[in-house]
This record gives C-alpha cells, structure tokens and sequence, in this order.
C-alpha cells in the first residue's frame, strides 16, 4: 500500500525528520490561506497522487504571491497526471500540499528499502539528488552507495555516518544526518514498510537537512497490525475493479486487452496470459480467484471481469486441486444463467472429478466452448474473440 | 531416493486441529505420509485423527521423533511456528500459510543462519503448495493423483501451474522424483538455487524443470548454478511475459520492480547459461520428453 507525501512527512516527522512547514488544502481558497498560515514570499503547491516523478508531469508548481497560489490550486485539483509511474491513465489529484518553500544549496537522494536478494534491509544514496534512481543507476552506478543492515542487530551508528559522508554532507551536519537516517529506519521498521525513499534529500542555504519529498510503501501482508498506516489508505488513488475485487479476497489487475480471464492460482492465471498473448491474443486482466472458488465468488468473479467493457471474449482455466472440477462447473453454469453472458465463454477444467465437471458444463445447454489442453484453451479463446470483433 | 520427503519420513503438523490443518493432515495420511501427530498450543494430550496432540515442537520431536514438520498457522503467528520448528530440531519444514509479513520472513531467515549448516533446519515456502515425492509421501495441500512417480525433479513457485507441469508430463508418460514448491513470497525459505542443489545431488533425479515468474533475482541465480555446477539438464519456464511492469500479479514476489526481472529478460539470461526454455507453458511436458528423449 502507498501512501501520500504529506503522509509519509507527518510519519516521519515524528521520527524526528526535518521537513518544511506546510499544510493540507482541498481547495484554492485553502491553499491561500495554508500560504497565509505559513507566511514568507514562496510556496511551493504540490499535487498528492501516489505516483513519483510529480515534478516532470506538472504536478508540483512554485508560487511567489497568494494570487499565484490560487491559480495553481485551482489548475492542479482535478487534474489528471500522468508519470511513468501511474500508467497511460494517470492519477487524479484530489488534494494538494502547500508547502514553505526551501532555499536549496545541495540536492541528494536517500532511500531505505527491503531487499530480496540478500534478505536484508538496504540504505542506498546518492550525492547527486533530484533524479530518479534508476537514471542515476543506468548513468552513473558509481555515484551510488548502498550500505546493508542486519536485522538481528539493526542500524548501526558507524553505517549511518558512512552514508553521510557518502551523501557529501559537511562534518557539521553529522549528527544531525545520523538522527535522520535513524529516525527513518525506525519508521521503516515499526511500521512495516518495505520503501521509504526522500528525493531530494536537501541541505538547505542556512545548512539544515530537509525531507523536501518523501515516499513510503507499505507491505500489504502487515497490514493487520498497522491499524493506523491501514487507515491512510486514499482509495481515490486505487483502480475502483481492484479494490472491489480485493473486498471480495479475489486478486484482480486490469489490463490493455479483450480476453477476460478467470484463473486458479497466479502462477498458472500468469502462464495461461502467457498463452494467449502467444496464441496472438491480448488479455484484458488478471485474476485469481485461489483455492476456495464457491459458487458465490465464481459469479462474483464473472462479474468483474465482465464488467470491463473492452472484454470481447471470456476464458475460465482452473486445475482443481482442493477443489473439484464439478464444483467449478456448477458455478460457472449459475453464473452464465443469472448473469446473462453475451459473449463467447471458453472453459477449460483439469484435475480433481474433472470428467464430472465436463460432463456437467456440455449438459447445460448452454453455448460453452470448452477445451481440454491449455494451449487448446488459449487458441479457442483468441479464435472466438477474433470471430466476434468481425462480427460486430 | 527423491528429495526432502519419502515413505520414511516422521511428519506432524503445526496448526494440526484447525479446520484447513485437520483436512490436509487427514489428505496427507490418506495418501500414504508417515503422519506421526500434530501440534497445537493448549490442546497437547489428546488425540485427533488418531493421532497425539503436543503442546511445542520439541515434544513431538522427544515423543515421536518428528523430522518433517507442515505449518497451517495462521500468517500472524506463522513466522514463530517456524522458528519453533528450526529450533526443536526439525530438519525440513514447509509453510503453507499465505500473508506472512515480509519483515516476519526476514527475521525467520536471519534466525534460520544462526545454525550451523549441517543442523539447519531447510525451510520451502511459504505461500505454497508444498513438497510431494509421488507414489511416497506428500508434504502439501495438492492433489496427490495428478503426480506419477518417475525420473524428473520439478521446483516452482506456483502451486496450480506445478500441477500443470506434472499433468502435461503424465500425458506423455513422465514421472516425478519429487515436486518442490517454494511459494510466491519475495523472501522464501528455499531459493531456486537451493532446490537445484538438492536435485543435481539425486541419483534418482536425471532432468529438473525450474517454473519461474517475473519479479526477483533467484531464476537467474539457480541458471548460474546450473551452468557452474550441474551435471543434469534443466528445462525453464518464466511466467508473466503479459505482465506490466511494478504491477503486482497476485504473488506478493511477482512485481518487475527493477531491471533484469521482466519474463523475456530472464529467459535470454537463461538461455545464455544454457538452460532449455519451454517456448510456451503447454509446451512443458514436451519439452522435458525432448530433453530426455536426448539424453
């Protein structure tokens, strides 16, 4: 789960990490009076979407008068952003951040994060901040220090004042680094996360340390002890289809293409993708629907998939292992009946009672292609969704 | 001979008289699995499934010399359950259980390190199906009647897409020596890698198929193994070539989060160290009946 900047500062200022004075505005009249409330003659208003690279899209915007202020307000809520981060369709911005602007003499990067190869937490930084990190690492590795961390014992004083000279930061700053990249580990540790990252990381003109951004991304899987990072969820910034799958315990992710899918397990849901794109097809989504798939959640599913207009064609692969092709095939026919399926619907079945679950799809009637192979599975999928598009 | 598991081996189940414990422990017995009891806190002293109930790990182990332990914990508590394994003297867990917090797998693993090599306990998973040596013992929640017993060694991520593999190859006549599933977590007990070693070290054991994903560094590790240390053919399949990069595909592991972990990047990485790719996932079965065929 991600969270916004105001969210991840006002976490991490409570860890002891300097940030700028700024404030909350849904509105242009509350982001002048937010500049008001901070005072002095620069401000910067700053879009709140879950995506990175804000500043390239046009999402963060410096402001020298309350007028100023206002307009940019006004130009950001609403707005749609597009980054490389958010995908072609880009997020909405529904609130803002208004923020004291920062007199920056020096600009790094910094960021914490859990690291699958060595089971560890990792601190990378950079003294060349203000870019985005896979840049830096396809331009320059060598700018880069990375600096492991033992969980057993945790962050040690001697790693943290490494990074800080690696950051560049003058010897006067040290202790003042060494209580920031502390705090945030602390943060990252108690709570769970599995990113935090502040670019920039800047030392400001009267030689302070400031977050002036900062990101944090949580791991779902912990969520049941973090009451209070599960409440920042902003579900504004989430596809509405994944939530609403995700309410039902089914793990959904919309995609480009017009072959609806419902699939057991993620390995095998990703490998019969797999196979329709070879099969010269585009899946329109992914879907799970695990090992339990009841009666009730397989129509649930064929509703969530259906309800992606852009879906020409429906393929249904389960290999029953706790449950039982028959099972599957009872659902599926319920499902097709209530919910009054006008496009072509191709099951295949494998596993545990799977000649009973045949036996049960080709006495329903209803116009069902089936399959016995996966690949057989995929071709038919893709021929009937070509036959239907020239039939439209 | 297999790997991990055979008809020998003293299995108890941790999370044992829960609803999901309880009906995989009754499948694993019917199967054949030398189920010796199961634990769960409170309830040691009586018997269920005809079994004994312990109280702690290390009972099982003094009473009736545990070796292999399968945890249905819930994933609040499931990274403890596994601790309290490895440290009772458990040579071989596997962990079911499905949500563990990715913090919790660390600590597990920074907790597995402290033992020497030769008293660590081997963990697969979690977020998995499982371990079978087919036609011996089952260590899993699979459906046991899809595995024919036989020559070829199969290591996964996923659960349904291993039992694809194993169904293409009983079509063509193939058997498995032993099936390993080693879960969708970013951070697992055993790596690719480590589950090569275990196979190459088999004699049983002639051709291995590794099922891989997007996301992670452990296919190309296991493919640098297999070219530096391997005398046996393995036989690739990558799944995701559909999937978006930082989309999460279901598995909390399957996300290209960097460089070098999309589908098409690992396969030309592994075909480079010589690994056979299965150009499709219907091609498995024929692939490894191939590569056999050659040998």
């Amino acid at each position: 789960m991600d969270i916004h900047e105001y969210q991840a500062k006002e976490i991490l200022s409570g860890y002891g990490v300097k940030i700028a004075e700024g404030g909350m505005a849904y509105s242009p009249e509350e982001a002048v009076q937010r500049a008001r409330d901070i005072g002095g003659h620069i401000w910067a208003v700053k879009a709140q979407i879950h995506s990175g690279a804000r500043g390239k899209a046009g999402g963060i915007k410096i402001c020298k008068t309350h007028d100023e202020v206002e307009a940019a307000a006004g130009a950001l809520l609403g707005k749609r952003l597009i980054t490389h981060q958010t995908g072609p369709a880009g997020k909405v911005c529904g609130r803002l951040y208004v923020e004291a602007g920062t007199d920056i003499a020096k600009e790094m990067y910094f960021c914490f994060l859990v690291d699958r190869s060595t089971e560890r937490i990792v601190m990378v930084g950079s003294a060349q901040g203000g870019m985005e990190i896979e840049e830096l690492a396809e331009n320059n590795p060598d700018a880069i220090t990375k600096i492991y961390i033992e969980p057993a014992v945790g962050l040690q004083d001697y790693q943290a004042r490494e990074m800080a000279f690696a950051l560049g930061l003058d010897p006067e700053l040290l202790s003042h680094a060494v209580k920031t990249i502390r705090g945030c580990y602390r943060a990252l540790r108690e709570l769970d996360a599995s990113m935090l990252e502040i670019n920039p990381l800047v030392v400001t003109r009267s030689n302070g340390l400031v977050a002036l951004d900062a990101k944090m991304g949580f791991d779902d899987n912990a969520l049941f002890r973090q009451q209070k990072i599960s409440e920042l969820r902003d579900k504004t910034q989430e596809d509405p289809r994944e939530m609403a799958a995700a309410d039902r315990g089914l793990s959904y992710v919309g995609l480009d293409g017009d072959i609806g899918c419902m699939i057991n397990g993620a390995g095998l849901a990703m490998a019969t993708m797999d196979m329709i794109k070879l099969a010269g097809g585009e899946p329109a989504n992914f879907l799970d629907v695990g090992g339990g798939a009841s009666a009730e959640r397989t129509e649930k599913a064929f509703r969530l998939v259906l309800a992606d207009k852009n879906v020409k064609a429906m393929l249904v692969n389960i290999f029953a292992g706790i449950n039982r092709c028959d099972w599957i095939a009872e659902g599926v026919v319920e499902a097709v009946k209530k919910i009054d399926m006008k496009i072509p619907l191709i099951v295949r079945l494998s596993g545990t009672n799977v000649e009973e679950g045949r036996r049960i799809i080709a006495e329903s009637g209803l116009p069902i292609i089936t399959a016995e192979t996966l690949a057989e599975a995929a071709e038919k999928a893709v021929q009937a969704r070509n036959e239907a598009v020239q039939g439209a | 001979m297999a790997i991990l598991i055979d008809e020998t081996t003293r299995i108890i189940v941790q999370g044992f008289t829960g609803k999901i414990g309880s009906f995989h422990a009754q499948d694993m017995i019917n199967y054949g699995s030398n189920v010796v009891g199961g634990i769960t806190p409170g309830k040691g002293g009586q018997t269920h499934l005809g079994l004994p109930v312990f109280n702690t790990v290390k009972e099982a182990v003094r009473e009736v010399g545990a070796e292999a332990s399968i945890i249905f914990v819930p994933p609040a508590f499931a990274a403890d359950s596994i601790m309290e394994a490895a440290d009772a003297g458990i040579k071989y867990c596997v962990a079911i259980t499905d949500g563990i917090p990715t913090q919790d797998m660390m600590t597990v693993k920074n907790f597995l390190r402290r033992f020497p090599v030769e008293q660590r306990m081997i963990l697969t998973g979690p977020n998995c199906a499982g371990t079978i040596s087919p036609g011996r013992a089952m260590l899993g929640i699979m459906p046991g009647h899809i595995y024919m017993q036989g020559n070829v060694g199969i290591v996964g991520r996923s659960g349904t897409l291993g039992y694809e593999a194993a169904d293409q190859m009983k079509r063509l006549g193939i058997g498995i020596s032993t099936s390993v599933g080693i879960g969708g977590d970013p951070i697992n007990g055993s790596s690719h890698r480590d589950i090569l070693e275990k196979f190459e070290a088999d004699p049983e054991t002639k051709v291995v198929v590794m099922i891989g994903e997007i996301g992670g560094p452990q296919e190309v590790e296991a493919g640098i193994f297999a070219k530096k240390h391997m005398s046996k053919p393995v036989v690739a399949y990558i799944a995701g070539l559909t999937a978006p990069e930082g989309r999460r595909m279901g598995h909390a592991g399957a996300i290209i989060s960097s460089a070098g972990e999309s589908a098409a990047e690992k396969v030309a990485v592994l075909k480079e160290l010589g690994v056979t790719i299965c150009p499709t996932p219907a091609a498995m079965g024929e692939t490894v009946a191939k590569v056999l065929a050659g040998m």
